[in-house]
C-alpha cells in the first residue's frame, strides 16, 4: 500500500500541466482516486465533512445490482439449457451465463467510461462516477442476443446526447441506462423485442449446444400476444426466483430485493419513490382487473403484473435514480405512483410494446421537474400567505 | 428529570431535523491562565457588509473604546479598539483593502469613559447612540442579508440565541456565571429598541435565562442547528420581504450590559479551546481580537500537521497559531489537518471511524451501542460534483425551506425566485450542516454569502 502510494506520488508530476502524460490527466486523478481517498483539505466554508462521497454511493448502487446480475447470468445458461435440451449442471449453466453476460458489461463499460475519460479531460474536470451504475445496469436491462456492436452504438449515444450535452452526472434529464434501451428499442426492434432474442441459441466454448431458430416468448409477451381474454401464463414461482426469459438482470424478484434492501438500508434510494412504484402499478393494475377492456393483458393479477418484465428492476433502481427523478419528498410519492400506473397503463392499452416499465420512467423523468415545480411552488405559497398574515 | 421551567413559563419548541455531531475535545468547565497575549488586532472582514475606512495613524496611541476604523456607508457605525495600546500596523491587501488594524496593548489601561447609565431611564435612541458611540453596535446584525445592522431601520424584533450548539461548542451558562447583572443590563437595554427574544435550549436552567426579564424567553429542544438564531427566528416570527430584524450573540449582550453599568467597555470573552488536537481543552478568558499565540503554545499535540480555527468546524474561520481571535468568536478549535493521510479505497472499505450520516458508512451501527466521539480531519474527502442525491440537506435544515431550490436559485442568479424561496430568512451558518452532509461537496455556504451579497447590492 505504501509502495503504491510512493509510486503514485513519482509518476503523479507527469500528469500535472506540464508534464508529457497531462493528457491523461483526468484519467490518472479517476483512478488516484479510487485508489486512496482525496487528501485535499478544505479551504474555505466547513472545515470538516462528511465521508460520504459520489463513489461512495455509486460503488453501493452497483453492489446492490450485483445480485440480480449473477442471477441474470445464471438464468441465461439456465434457458439455453433447458431450451436446446443441452446437458449441464449448475455451473455449466452459470459458466455459459458468465459468458455470455461478460462481453456486453465489458462493452459497456468500455465504451462509457472511454467517452467519459475523453470528455472529462477535454473540459479539464474530474471524472464523473456517474456511469459505474449506469455501465453496469445497461446490459442487464437488454435481450441476451443482442449484438455487441448495437450495444456499442446505443451506449455511446445515450452517454453522449442523454447525459454529456447535458453537463454531465447530475445534470441530465434522462436516465442514461434507459435511454440505451430506448435507441435500442426504437432503431433496432428486432433484435430487443419478439420471440427470438431472449434465449442465446449459441454455444459458447463449447458449453451448450447450437440450435437454430429458437425461440422463446417472455410471459409479458405471451399474455399480448394471447387472444383468450384469460390467456395470460399462469402465476408461478418462477417468475418470482427469475427463471423465465427475460432481460438480463431483470427476471428474478427475489435478487432485486436484495439489492432493494440494501438500497433502502443505506438510504441510497429514496423508499418513497420505490413504495410508490408498486403502489402505483398494483393500484392501476387493479383498475384494469375490475373495469378494463376483457384481454389477456388486463385480466392479469396485480401480483403478476409486478412480478413480471422489468417492474420490479425499473422500480427499484431505475425509478430511484435520484438524479433524473423527483427531488421534492412530496414530489417523490406522485412520481413514483405515475410511473407504476403508467407502467401497466402501456402493457395493457398499447398493443405494439408488451413492457411499459421504460417507457413510464422516461415520461415521468419529463415530468420529474414539473411535479418538483408543483411542490416548490407550494413552499412558495406558505410563504406568501404568511407575509399577507402578518400584514393584517 | 424534566427542567423544571417545562412547566412555568417558557414556551418549548422542539425541533427534530438538524445533526449532532460528536467530536472530540470538548472543553471542561474550568479555566486555564493565559499569558497576556500584548496585541490585538481587528479584521474588518470579520464584520460582513463593512466598508473600513481607518480613523487612526500607525504609531497613534488609542485608548480601550476609541475608534480604529468607521464604515464608509454608515460612519456612526464605530469599530473600536478591545484596550488601550499603540497602533502597531495598519495592513493593506489588494488595492488598499484594509486587511486587519493591530494594537499594541500598554501596560496601562486607559478607557474611553462613556459614563454608566440606568437603562430603564433611557429612550430607545438613548441606547442605539449610546451602543454606536462605544461601537458595540458593530456586534449586532442583520437579517436580510446577514451584515452588520444598519442603524437607521428600526427593526421588527431583536433575536438572541443563548445556546449554541454546533460541535464543541462552549457552554454560555458556564460563561454567564458573575455576568448575570450584565446580562440581564443588556436584555433591557436591546428590549428598549425593539421586541426581544431570547432563545435557550431546553438543557439551561440557569435562572438569568429561564426568568430573564423584559424578553420573550422560548425553550428549543433539538439538535444543531437548534441553537442558530435564524432557526428560531424562522420557528417565532420569520423575516418576510421587506422586514429587518437584528440578531446578536448571548456573549454581546453582556458587552452591552457592562457598558451601561461600569461606563466602559469591557470585551472579554471566555473562549472555550476545543478540538482532538488541544491537549487540554478548557475555557479562557479572551478579548476580542487577542493574539492567540499564547493560547495554542505547548496545548496542542506536536506530530502532525494542523488546522487552528476561530470558531468551530462548522462556522469558523481558518487561523494560523499566530493569528487573532475573531470579533464574533468565543471558541477556539484545532484539528488534524489530514493532509498526510492517505486512505486506500474508501469507496468500499468500511471506515468505522469516519463519521457519516449516511447508512454506507456502517459506523451507524456501532454507535448504537453508545455514541463515540469522532476525531475528524479537514479533508474533504470527494471531489465535488453536481448536486446528485436529493433529501440530504432537507434533513439537517429545520426551515420550512426548500434548501436545494434556494441554492439554485442562487446559483442561477434569479432573484425573484430567491425571494420566494426564502432567502430572505437564511445565513450562511444555517447551511454549515448542508455543506458538511454534501455528498457532492457543494460549497453551500459561499453560495448562500454570494447570494446576500448579490441580493444586497441589487436592492440597497
Amino acid at each position: 500500500m505504501k509502495a503504491l502510494r510512493n509510486y503514485l506520488d513519482k509518476i503523479k508530476p507527469n500528469f500535472e500541466e506540464g508534464g508529457k502524460f497531462h493528457a491523461f490527466h483526468s484519467v490518472f486523478d479517476g483512478f488516484e482516486t479510487f485508489l486512496f481517498v482525496p487528501n485535499r483539505t478544505s479551504k474555505l466554508g466547513t472545515h470538516i465533512h462528511d465521508s460520504i462521497d459520489s463513489k461512495r454511493i455509486m460503488s453501493i448502487v452497483v453492489i446492490a445490482l450485483i445480485p440480480a446480475l449473477l442471477f441474470g447470468m445464471y438464468n441465461v445458461g439456465y434457458q439455453h439449457f433447458t431450451h436446446t435440451g443441452a446437458q449441464g449442471g449448475f455451473s455449466e449453466m452459470f459458466a455459459y451465463g458468465f459468458l455470455a453476460v461478460l462481453p456486453k458489461l465489458i462493452v459497456s463499460y468500455v465504451v462509457g467510461l472511454g467517452i467519459e475519460f475523453v470528455i472529462a479531460q477535454w473540459k479539464k474536470e474530474e471524472i464523473q462516477e456517474g456511469f459505474l451504475v449506469s455501465g453496469i445496469l445497461i446490459p442487464m436491462i437488454v435481450p441476451v442476443d443482442c449484438p455487441l456492436w448495437i450495444l456499442a452504438v446505443a451506449t455511446a449515444f445515450a452517454v453522449i446526447f442523454a447525459k454529456e450535452v447535458f453537463g454531465g452526472t447530475g445534470m441530465n434529464v434522462f436516465n442514461v441506462a434507459l435511454v440505451t434501451r430506448a435507441f435500442l428499442f426504437f432503431a433496432y426492434p428486432a433484435k430487443m423485442s419478439g420471440d427470438a432474442v431472449w434465449v442465446s441459441g449459441e454455444s459458447i466454448f463449447g458449453l451448450g449446444k447450437s440450435v437454430d431458430g429458437l425461440t422463446a416468448a417472455t410471459s409479458l409477451g405471451m399474455a399480448s400476444t394471447a387472444t383468450a381474454p384469460n390467456g395470460y401464463p399462469a402465476f408461478s414461482w418462477d417468475m418470482v426466483t427469475g427463471l423465465i426469459p427475460g432481460s438480463i438482470g431483470e427476471t428474478s424478484v427475489i435478487a432485486i430485493l436484495l439489492g432493494a434492501a440494501l438500497l433502502l438500508i443505506t438510504g441510497i434510494a429514496s423508499w418513497k419513490t420505490m413504495f410508490s412504484v408498486f403502489v402505483g402499478g398494483a393500484f392501476m393494475a387493479i383498475v384494469f382487473n375490475t373495469i378494463g377492456p376483457d384481454t389477456a393483458m388486463a385480466n392479469m393479477p396485480w401480483y403478476e403484473h409486478l412480478a413480471l418484465g422489468g417492474f420490479c428492476f425499473g422500480a427499484v433502481f431505475m425509478a430511484t435514480d435520484p438524479v433524473t427523478a423527483a427531488r421534492t419528498e412530496t414530489g417523490k410519492y406522485i412520481y413514483g405512483f405515475l410511473i407504476g400506473s403508467m407502467a401497466i397503463i402501456i402493457r395493457v392499452l398499447n398493443p405494439g410494446y408488451p413492457e411499459g416499465m421504460m417507457l413510464a420512467i422516461l415520461l415521468m423523468n419529463i415530468f420529474a421537474p414539473l411535479i418538483d415545480y408543483c411542490v416548490v411552488q407550494g413552499n412558495i405559497s406558505r410563504r406568501e400567505k404568511r407575509v399577507t398574515k402578518s400584514n393584517n | 428529570m424534566k427542567p423544571l421551567f417545562y412547566n412555568s413559563m417558557a414556551n418549548v419548541i422542539k425541533l427534530r431535523k438538524g445533526l449532532d455531531i460528536n467530536l472530540k475535545g470538548k472543553a471542561t468547565e474550568e479555566y486555564f491562565l493565559v499569558k497576556e497575549p500584548g496585541f490585538y488586532t481587528l479584521v474588518p472582514d470579520d464584520f460582513p457588509g463593512v466598508t473600513p475606512k481607518v480613523v487612526v495613524k500607525e504609531q497613534e496611541y488609542v485608548m480601550a473604546g476609541g475608534p480604529l476604523f468607521v464604515d464608509k456607508n454608515h460612519p456612526e457605525l464605530k469599530f473600536v479598539s478591545p484596550v488601550g495600546g499603540v497602533v502597531t500596523s495598519v495592513e493593506r491587501g489588494e488595492r488598499r483593502k484594509v486587511m486587519s488594524i493591530t494594537v499594541q496593548a500598554t501596560e496601562e489601561q486607559n478607557y474611553v469613559e462613556f459614563g454608566a447609565k440606568k437603562v430603564s431611564e433611557l429612550s430607545a435612541d438613548a441606547v442605539k447612540a449610546a451602543l454606536l458611540e462605544a461601537g458595540l453596535f458593530t456586534f449586532i446584525k442583520q437579517r436580510p442579508y446577514d451584515v452588520i445592522a444598519d442603524p437607521n431601520i428600526t427593526p421588527k424584533a431583536i433575536f438572541i440565541s443563548a445556546f449554541d450548539s454546533s460541535p464543541l461548542a462552549p457552554s454560555f451558562e458556564f460563561a454567564l456565571k458573575g455576568e448575570e447583572v450584565n446580562f440581564q443590563t443588556g436584555l433591557d437595554a436591546l428590549a428598549k429598541m425593539a421586541k426581544t427574544y431570547l432563545g435557550i435550549s431546553v438543557k439551561q436552567s440557569a435562572t438569568a435565562l429561564t426568568q430573564a426579564k423584559n424578553v420573550t424567553v422560548t425553550a428549543f429542544d433539538g439538535p444543531h442547528p437548534a441553537g442558530n438564531v435564524g432557526i428560531q427566528i424562522h420557528q417565532l416570527s420569520p423575516v418576510n420581504k421587506g422586514e429587518t430584524v437584528w440578531t446578536i450573540g448571548a456573549e454581546e449582550v453582556i458587552f452591552i450590559g457592562r457598558l451601561f453599568n461600569t461606563g466602559r467597555i469591557d470585551l472579554t470573552r471566555t473562549v472555550a479551546v476545543t478540538g482532538s488536537e488541544v491537549l487540554k481543552p478548557a475555557y479562557c478568558k479572551l478579548a476580542v481580537g487577542a493574539l492567540l499565540t499564547n493560547v495554542f503554545a505547548g496545548n496542542v499535540t506536536e506530530d502532525k500537521e494542523l488546522r487552528y480555527i476561530s470558531g468551530n468546524v462548522l462556522t469558523g474561520k481558518r487561523i494560523s497559531p499566530n493569528q487573532y481571535l475573531g470579533a464574533f468568536h468565543n471558541q477556539l478549535t484545532v484539528i488534524p489537518e489530514g493532509t498526510e493521510v492517505h486512505e486506500m479505497a474508501g469507496w468500499i472499505m468500511p471506515r468505522f471511524n469516519q463519521f457519516s450520516v449516511n447508512r454506507s458508512y456502517f459506523s451507524w451501527l456501532l454507535d448504537l451501542f453508545g455514541k463515540r466521539a469522532y476525531v475528524l480531519d479537514a479533508r474533504i474527502k470527494g471531489g465535488e460534483r453536481h448536486m446528485i442525491m436529493s433529501h440530504e440537506y432537507d434533513k439537517v435544515l429545520p426551515m420550512d425551506i426548500l434548501p436545494e431550490f434556494l441554492l439554485k436559485a442562487i446559483i442561477a442568479g434569479d432573484i425573484d425566485r430567491m425571494e420566494q424561496l426564502g432567502i430572505y430568512e437564511v445565513a450562511p451558518e444555517d447551511f454549515a450542516l448542508c455543506e458538511f452532509v454534501c455528498s457532492s461537496k457543494v460549497p453551500v455556504q459561499r453560495i448562500v454569502r454570494e447570494g446576500l451579497d448579490g441580493l444586497r447590492e441589487e436592492m440597497c
